[in-house]
């Protein structure tokens, strides 16, 4: 019986009076790549935010690793094996790529931090050539790498990933995709957003599509991709 | 012409005492700025109460015997720096923190009633009136033509100097160096970001002010001995010329606030010395205006890049 790491519970969420999310309900289980598909402003971005706490869900509750942590502070949400590596990256570019990963491992004791960091130079062997470089003057790719790497030094149990191939030139995505693959092999739990359905339900083992903030679809990645429907609308027929 | 030396010697003298206050007071506007956007109208205050602080250590100290001027430099300084940090990180929490993330006036204007707060404190508290306190380190070097222009560099000057200059270092160690530190710079560029790293954004913030409030201490109690005489609206005059040194070097930029601090003390000493002291707040804020004209930015800021 696997376990089930992240639950959305009947959760709506809205941004003034615009209703973003409606009524979502899903799970991610231990060891899972699991994608959330859907249009521009479909919702998936307040999805991933609504579990981070920023914003708060309106209704529903939301549970990690069996806990609810609906309600919580975002800091507090994130210190307990969650990490995000969010929309646009977010790197922070005044900073050197070794402090940008300091600030990703805060929370990380010191053999971790160091065993964490040969693991992301492994994944990423540009970054240790960049590591003291800055980060707003590295290519869209390398700063890709810095927000996945910052992500991993707190070791996370569930990775949450959204739109990592935004802006991307193909062979940079595929890497990213390649990367994500390793990281499933290491036992790592993802829930990955992507508007690249191709690709991104290729990967994964099960796909949620969403469509004006409700879920209309949920099936394994490959039923997915062969679906009528889902073909028309994400993978250009 | 030795005497032109002489006299432009002196008034760099003059230009980097008052600078290295601007620059210390500069530093929490800018730290405070950097990380929130707001402006700490109440910072001049601080740098007020932080001159108190260390008057009434030093006067206590007296009182106790205590006679020599690094024992009561040094107390003075422990003292002033550990309270008015608290003072810092109090004046976030109770003025700031409830109103923030709303209209940026409303910040503004908790500001100014802050400053005007502390202002009154003080003035009930140890009255309105001056209060003097004799040199604590007296003496210097000399040197010029002894039959015209004689600059002097007095011992307390020196201390200045070596004391701003060590703050600075260790302020910018603890920035670049350590994880807390870091913290501060990585809220200033994204505090969403930092607080989704699980970093508690809320602490990074009060200690931002806690950090300024230290710096502007140790301007407080330097320059309250340097000239000796303070009352309860010191801070205010003062807090503007360093809020316009932080403008000058760039505001949000650290290294920019120590910059800035410095250029507008030699400005400012430099007029006094050759034009007439009545002109020194002309033109630092004349080079506020002229800053804000042609490089709104300040010398060392960065435009601010709008997100797309």
């Amino acid at each position: 019986m696997t376990q089930t790491v992240l639950k959305f519970e009947n959760v709506s969420t809205a941004y003034g009076k615009v209703q973003a999310l409606e009524d979502v309900s899903l799970e991610v289980n231990e060891g899972e790549i699991v994608t959330l598909i859907g249009a521009n402003g479909a919702g998936k971005t307040t999805l991933l935010m609504s579990l981070c706490g920023d914003p708060q869900p309106q209704k529903g509750k939301v549970f990690y690793d069996g806990e609810e942590i609906t309600g919580k502070p975002t800091s507090e949400i994130m210190r307990n094996g969650i990490a995000i590596v969010p929309e646009g990256r977010r790197i922070f570019s005044r900073m050197t790529v070794e402090e940008n990963l300091n600030m990703g491992g805060f929370f990380t004791s010191k053999e971790d931090y160091d065993e964490a960091l040969k693991y992301v130079f492994r994944l990423f062997p540009r970054l240790e050539e960049r590591f003291d470089q800055r980060g707003g003057t590295m290519s869209g790719g390398e700063q890709q790498m810095v927000a996945i790497a910052r992500a991993l030094m707190s070791k996370p149990n569930l990775l949450l990933l959204d739109e990592p191939s935004l802006g991307l030139a193909p062979i940079v995505i595929q890497q990213i995709f390649e990367v994500i693959e390793q990281l499933r092999a290491q036992g790592m739990t993802i829930f990955l957003v992507e508007q690249n359905a191709n690709q991104a339900l290729k990967l994964a083992d099960r796909g949620y599509v969403l469509e004006n903030g409700k879920i209309v679809m949920h099936d394994s990645g490959d039923n997915l991709l062969v679906n009528e429907d889902v073909r028309k609308a994400y993978l250009g027929g | 012409m030795a005497d032109q030396f002489y006299l432009f010697i002196q008034q760099l003298f003059n230009g980097f005492t008052l600078g290295s206050a601007y620059a210390l007071i500069a530093i929490g506007y800018t730290m405070v700025y950097g990380i929130i956007g707001m402006i700490n109208f109440a910072h001049g205050e601080v740098y007020m109460i932080s001159s108190y602080i260390g008057f009434i250590v030093i006067a206590a100290l007296m009182m106790m015997g205590v006679d020599s001027a690094f024992l009561l430099i040094t107390g003075a300084m422990i003292v002033a720096i550990t309270l008015t940090s608290v003072y810092g990180f109090s004046i976030e929490r109770v003025a700031y923190r409830p109103v923030r993330g709303q209209n940026r006036l409303i910040a503004l204007i908790s500001a100014i009633g802050m400053s005007i707060f502390l202002q009154n404190y003080v003035r009930v508290g140890q009255s309105s009136r001056d209060i003097a306190m004799p040199p604590l380190v007296e003496g210097g070097w000399t040197f010029g033509n002894p039959d015209g222009f004689e600059a002097t560099l007095t011992y307390m000057r020196v201390v200045i100097w070596v004391i701003t200059i060590a703050a600075m270092i260790a302020l910018t160690l603890f920035v670049t160096r350590t994880k807390m530190g870091r913290a501060c710079r990585a809220c200033s560029e994204d505090l969403g970001m930092t607080n989704l790293l699980g970093i508690n954004t809320n602490f990074i913030i009060a200690l931002t002010f806690a950090i300024g409030a230290a710096m502007a201490a140790v301007a407080g109690v330097l320059l309250g001995t340097f000239y000796g005489v303070i009352n309860p609206y010191v801070g205010f005059i003062l807090g503007l010329k360093a809020f316009t040194a932080a403008v000058l070097g760039g505001i949000g930029s650290i290294p920019g606030a120590m910059l800035g601090g410095m250029l507008l003390g030699i400005a400012e000493a430099m007029t006094a010395g050759y034009l007439s002291a009545e002109y020194k707040d002309v033109v630092s804020f004349g080079l506020l205006i002229l800053v804000l004209l042609f490089r709104p930015y300040g010398i060392l800021g960065k435009p601010e890049v709008e997100k797309v």
